[in-house]
């Protein structure tokens, strides 16, 4: 197996031998081959089992509309299932496998199904296994699925990286055949900022893989001096190995550039693939056209292929799939494959021509209005049987047949957005209808232009409307010389009487199988798609989709045109999810905000929690404590004791500037705002619209024209965003300026009686920031080791607190000193775990309790929403349902038996009521343990809460298994009074 | 162990005492923190006088829409008859105070300072960076460029000074975040 089907010629580089595997044999290729085309110049043509009878197949194309030679490719983490081996660039050491069949490709133990065939036909999985229900999930779909196979995923992370990224031009040519590099050439002259995207690795589309000459050379050589051309033009940047997958709205498409596919392993810091996004002025579809086959008898044996693709791989390749081949073709095109391959030295047994009046040739046999009725081999072609036009059957020896039904105008992305394509009587095959995506037009074969030369000539065209669109003029380049042959063809879609006559050969659906459909009244498209599957396997039927049609069509009795197409969809060719997700997975799934204590928090062993997109100290565990209630209890009790200091950064600050500041926060704010003194803090709801609680937060008010309001850090850019809307939209006509300021400063909660000694020791000596001179809900700027600083005397924990703001930069020193001058205090550094125990202990809301359902009312601060005032769901909160007397209202409960949890959660029973929906009195919102009480406590909603203080109710948590009784309290757990603020 | 009496000592949006600076190839990629910066929003029915301030303060006509005045002191746009106004640290760490004191009633001026980190990027070639982290159509531009934008989730602005000097400006806390993703888009790159 030493390359006995290597031919010469070609586009191959013989300098360069490439060693690689397929199903663990050894073989040799060449730079420039790929996998299908080293493996036939190999004479190996067996290539994969089909997906549902397990039938030998190998390659139908020798491009990315291939439904056959399916692989997966390399090992390990790189493995990669369901790869056309017909793109597959080989590379040295690649290795490849073929799937979908145990124990081997050559003997394949479910091929059993094909044997069941008439059973399996279509519908046949939605009339089997209807019964009984439950054996569904458990047993049929199971063995469906093992048995109906594409390959095997990885089951590791994927090793390699994908970049997403952004490309701007005045006009993307997709497609660098003919007709895109005379496109590009016309409008890189004209100085257009042109992108020319193809998904081959070379350009030159079909001039690489035909001995059609272009002025008088090779086409392929012709295609290099354009190439070298445009290489030198600033303006036109040429992406090989790039499949436009989609048309987006507004002129923007998806492409893929495999940048690394072809290599072992990508360059270090090189993507395996880039997914760009192509926003374009305009943009002409040059994607050529794509050759349909003919179904007939037994039309799937390894060796039967495209005529196309047969000179394809021995045009460009230097590859056969046999020596001796024959032709089966309703159209002139197929002869070229004949004449290609019989100059390469391969035997063409005979051309089978559908058409009657085909002329007869003096190269080889021509078999005039004759069929192909059946073939042999089983796991590969060894000959035909052909119907002749007089009858009888003749018996042809051959290895390979290449099959020509014609071609169709590849018009996929034409139709993304749901453009039809129209019927082109002439060339027997739609083409783009008149609803392109908008900015597109389409050219060459893809437009129904079939010769060369008409491919040329459509390309420059195209272009040179595209460019007096865009307003700059072109001058056409010189048409250069080439075939202009017109399509003659006779439409011949199957051979009549075929029992498996292929159609969709990567989902398995024969001829027969549509007329199956339609016979059980799947008479539209779109349900003969469904019903049959026919066109919806990973090739989206490029290659099978017209000739179900044609069969409706006959079936149907109306002309194709009538019978229509179903949708196509983006992408066009199968897409890695990895390049969707491109950089964003694992660790750079979404960014890391990091608090300006975060590298001292590291340094004591923090322990971090996500909040939002930062990274949030919990607790910061000592030496000899196990479990985190250990360190928290500490933190809790050493603040109330003495005093405590939290990072409070991520909570957000907007700024808000204006002669209308206080009357814009009235509005935002459901509480007055408009008297808040110069120099104080005002702690203030919003609501929404609709009169629920929105967010809470202080408004401190640093000037009379100047605030600085904070939100909870999870809900800081939703207020954000709220309050911009609400000034640029709702109240325009006030003076307010707004920007977000909670990443300009570092930001610390002192709290405990402590804190005000300890703040002493850190605030410059000429602030002073005694209990008379900075009294509780005080604001004013000071400086710490002469460094700007902002103080608010305000609380969260209940404690005598102030929280301390500097310039970001200077955070990490702050709480280095704040850390060194509290020693003498025993102070501790906290984290949002003893944060939530102190609120919880205090009766503060937070986010459990501001849950998108709850009021003001509910809150217990339903006499906040100011009466004479018109604040944003100050209205909207008055509405009955929201202010029944039953209404839910915030209370803190504690278990009668205190070695007894009360888990956020649970629901709240009256004693002796049924536990059903109907009685439920509440929930449970936030619960923990309180080192200060020594027991559980939690804030709850209960119905008519405010007036149950005292009253013994059920608490219900099937889902952590309690069940007991609390009892109703305050919510506020500690210094109900508030006296502990004010000291 | 820190002394309270001691200087506070800053550290810079990455998190060390020295801006980090990374060379690849011809690219490099430095942490800038000699960088004031002071939002600059016109108060209603002010904007004239406003726009007379900021003129008078950076010495040259006001950027528009998607443009910035560069030079000692930077000027961009971010929003109607707002601006960005960006000078040296050392020299104008007050800088929202300085054009408070000129604006006086015109102008809601900011400290915008840290809420930023920025990123210098010099370099030939920046187009092919940030053709993999934004979609702004650096090719176009010719200089004096300003655009928000979004850089791996992140909301940034770019700063275009000439297609190979290009600053990037992003929220400070995810400084760690903007740097990989700007290291890993060069890397790609070149």
């Amino acid at each position: 197996m030493t390359q006995s089907n290597r031919l010469d010629g070609g586009l191959i580089n013989r300098d360069r031998p490439i060693n690689f595997t397929f199903d663990d044999i050894p073989y040799q290729g060449f730079k420039g081959d790929t996998l299908a085309s080293a493996l036939l110049a190999n004479n190996v043509r067996l290539m994969g089992r089909s997906f549902k009878y397990h039938r030998p197949r190998g390659p139908l194309t020798a491009s990315s509309e291939e439904p056959n030679a399916i692989v997966e490719l390399r090992d390990g983490a790189r493995k990669e299932p369901n790869t056309r081996a017909t793109t597959a660039e080989l590379f040295e050491g690649l290795t490849a496998k073929s799937q979908n069949r145990w124990p081997s490709l050559a003997f394949d133990m479910m091929a059993i199904n094909d044997r069941f065939s008439s059973f399996l036909a279509a519908g046949f999985y939605y009339k089997t296994f209807m019964w009984p229900a439950a054996f569904w999930e458990k047993l049929y779909e199971p063995i469906i699925r093992r048995a109906a196979g594409l390959g095997s995923a990885a089951l590791e992370p994927d090793p390699d990286s994908y970049d997403k990224g952004f490309l701007h031009c005045d006009f993307l040519i997709t497609g660098a055949g003919p007709t895109g590099l005379m496109a590009a050439l016309t409008a890189g002259r004209a100085g257009a900022q042109v992108i020319l995207a193809d998904e081959d690795s070379l350009v030159g589309g079909r001039l690489n893989c035909e001995t059609i000459t272009v002025n008088d050379q090779a086409g392929s050589d012709w295609v290099r001096a354009v190439q070298a051309e445009l290489a030198d033009m600033p303006n036109v940047r040429i992406m090989t190995r790039t499949t436009v997958i989609g048309a987006f709205d507004h002129g923007i498409y998806g492409a893929l550039e495999r940048v690394s596919d072809h290599l072992p392993v990508p360059a270090n810091g090189k993507p395996r693939q880039i997914l760009w996004r192509i926003y374009s002025k305009r943009s002409l579809l040059a994607a050529g056209a794509i050759e349909r086959p003919i179904a007939f008898e037994q039309n799937d044996r390894p060796g039967i292929m495209l005529a196309s693709a047969l000179r394809a791989y021995a045009n460009r390749w230097a590859a056969t799939p046999a020596q001796q081949i024959a032709i089966f073709t309703n159209n002139d095109d197929g002869y070229r494959s004949a004449a290609d391959l019989q100059a390469k030295g391969v035997s063409v047994a005979a051309v089978i021509d559908t058409r009657p009046d085909a002329q007869t040739s003096a190269e080889w046999e021509v078999l005039a209005g004759a069929t192909i009725v059946n073939t042999s081999g089983r796991r590969g072609l060894t000959g035909i049987q052909v119907k002749l036009a007089d009858g009888s059957v003749r018996h042809i020896k051959c290895g390979a047949v290449g099959v020509s039904g014609g071609w169709n105008p590849n018009v996929h992305l034409a139709s993304h957005q749901r453009g039809r394509p129209e019927w082109h009587a002439e060339i027997a095959a739609f083409g783009p209808g008149q609803n392109l995506p908008q900015g597109m037009s389409v050219a060459g074969a893809a437009a129904g232009h079939l010769s060369t030369y008409g491919a040329l000539k459509s390309g420059v065209e195209g272009a040179t409307a595209v460019l007096a669109d865009l307003g700059k003029a072109a001058t056409a380049p010189e048409l250069p010389q080439a075939e202009d042959a017109p399509v003659k063809i006779t439409p011949f879609w199957h051979v009549a009487g075929a029992k498996r006559a292929w159609l969709d050969q990567q989902n398995d659906v024969t001829a027969k199988d549509v007329k199956l459909a339609h016979q059980e009244n799947f008479v539209s498209v779109e349900h003969l798609k469904r019903y049959t599957t026919l066109g919806m396997a990973t090739d989206q039927g490029k290659t099978s989709n017209m000739g179900g049609l044609a069969i409706m069509s006959e079936l149907a009795g109306k002309p194709i045109p009538q019978v229509g197409t179903t949708i196509f969809r983006p992408p066009y060719t199968p897409t890695a999810i990895g390049a969707f997700a491109g950089r964003s997975r694992d660790a750079d799934f979404r960014p890391v905000r990091k608090t300006p204590s975060h590298t001292w928090a590291e340094e004591q062993n923090a322990v971090f929690v996500e909040v939002g997109m930062w990274l949030r100290a919990q607790w910061f565990p000592r030496t000899g404590e196990t479990h985190w209630r250990q360190s928290v209890d500490r933190e809790v009790l050493q603040t109330r004791k003495s005093v405590g200091i939290c990072d409070v950064t991520t909570l957000g600050k907007i700024d808000v500037q204006g002669a209308d500041a206080a009357t814009f926060l009235n509005k935002i704010y459901c509480n007055p705002f408009a008297k808040v003194p110069v120099g104080k803090v005002r702690y203030g709801l919003m609501l929404r619209e609709d009169g629920i609680a929105m967010d809470d937060g202080t408004a401190a008010r640093l000037a009379e024209d100047h605030f600085v309001v904070t939100t909870t850090t999870a809900n800081a850019v939703g207020v954000y965003r709220h309050m911009e809307f609400v000034r640029q939209c709702l109240f325009p006509d006030l003076d307010v300026q707004l920007i977000s300021t909670t990443e300009a400063w570092a930001q610390y909660s002192v709290a405990g009686p402590n804190a005000r000694a300890l703040l002493k020791k850190v605030v410059d000596p000429e602030h002073d920031i005694s209990n008379e001179a900075f009294p509780y809900m005080a604001c004013g700027e000071v400086s710490v080791g002469q460094v700007r600083s902002r103080l608010f005397r305000i609380s969260f924990s209940g404690e005598m607190a102030y929280e301390i703001a500097v310039p970001t930069r200077y955070g990490d020193a702050l709480i280095r000193r704040l850390v060194e001058a509290g020693k003498e205090f025993d102070a501790v550094v906290y984290g949002t775990e003893a944060l939530g125990v102190m609120r919880i202990e205090k009766g503060h809301a937070a986010g459990n309790e501001l849950n998108g359902t709850t009021s003001a009312l509910n809150l217990g601060m339903g006499r906040m929403v100011n009466k004479k005032k018109d604040s944003i769901g100050s209205t909207l909160s008055k509405r009955d349902g929201m202010n029944g007397p039953d209404a839910l209202k915030l209370v803190g409960l504690k278990p009668v038996d205190p070695s007894k949890p009360v888990p956020a959660g649970a629901h709240l029973m009256t004693k002796g009521s049924p536990v059903d929906a109907a009685h439920d009195q509440g929930y449970v919102t936030s619960a923990c343990y309180s080192p200060n009480l020594g027991h559980h406590i939690a804030l709850a909603f209960l119905r008519s809460g405010d007036s149950r203080l005292g009253e013994v109710i059920r608490l219900v948590s099937p889902l952590t298994g309690q069940d007991h009784d609390v009892e109703v309290v305050s919510a506020h757990f500690i210094d109900p009074e508030g006296d502990r603020l004010r000291v | 162990m820190s002394d309270i009496s001691a200087r506070m000592e800053p550290l810079t949006p990455l998190g060390t005492k020295t801006p980090k600076i990374d060379v690849f190839g011809p690219v490099t990629l430095s942490e800038v923190v000699d960088c004031a910066l002071a939002s600059f929003s016109a108060r209603l029915g002010q904007q004239d006088a406003a726009r007379n301030v900021l003129m008078r303060f950076c010495g040259s006509a006001l950027p528009g829409p998607g443009q910035a005045v560069l030079g000692t002191v930077t000027v961009f746009w971010t929003g109607p008859e707002q601006w960005m106004v960006m000078a040296p640290h050392d020299t104008h760490e007050d800088l929202a105070e300085q054009l408070k004191a000129l604006a006086a009633e015109a102008a809601s001026t900011t400290e915008q300072n840290d809420a930023w980190c920025r990123f210098d990027l010099k370099g030939p070639n920046l187009a092919d960076v940030f053709e993999r982290l934004c979609p702004i159509n650096i090719r176009a531009s010719s200089g004096g460029e300003a655009t928000r934008t979004s850089i791996d989730h992140l909301g940034c602005f770019v700063i275009v000074g000439a297609r190979d000097a290009i600053t990037v400006l992003g929220p400070r806390s995810a400084a760690g975040s903007l740097h990989h993703a700007l290291v890993t888009a060069i890397r790609s790159a070149i």
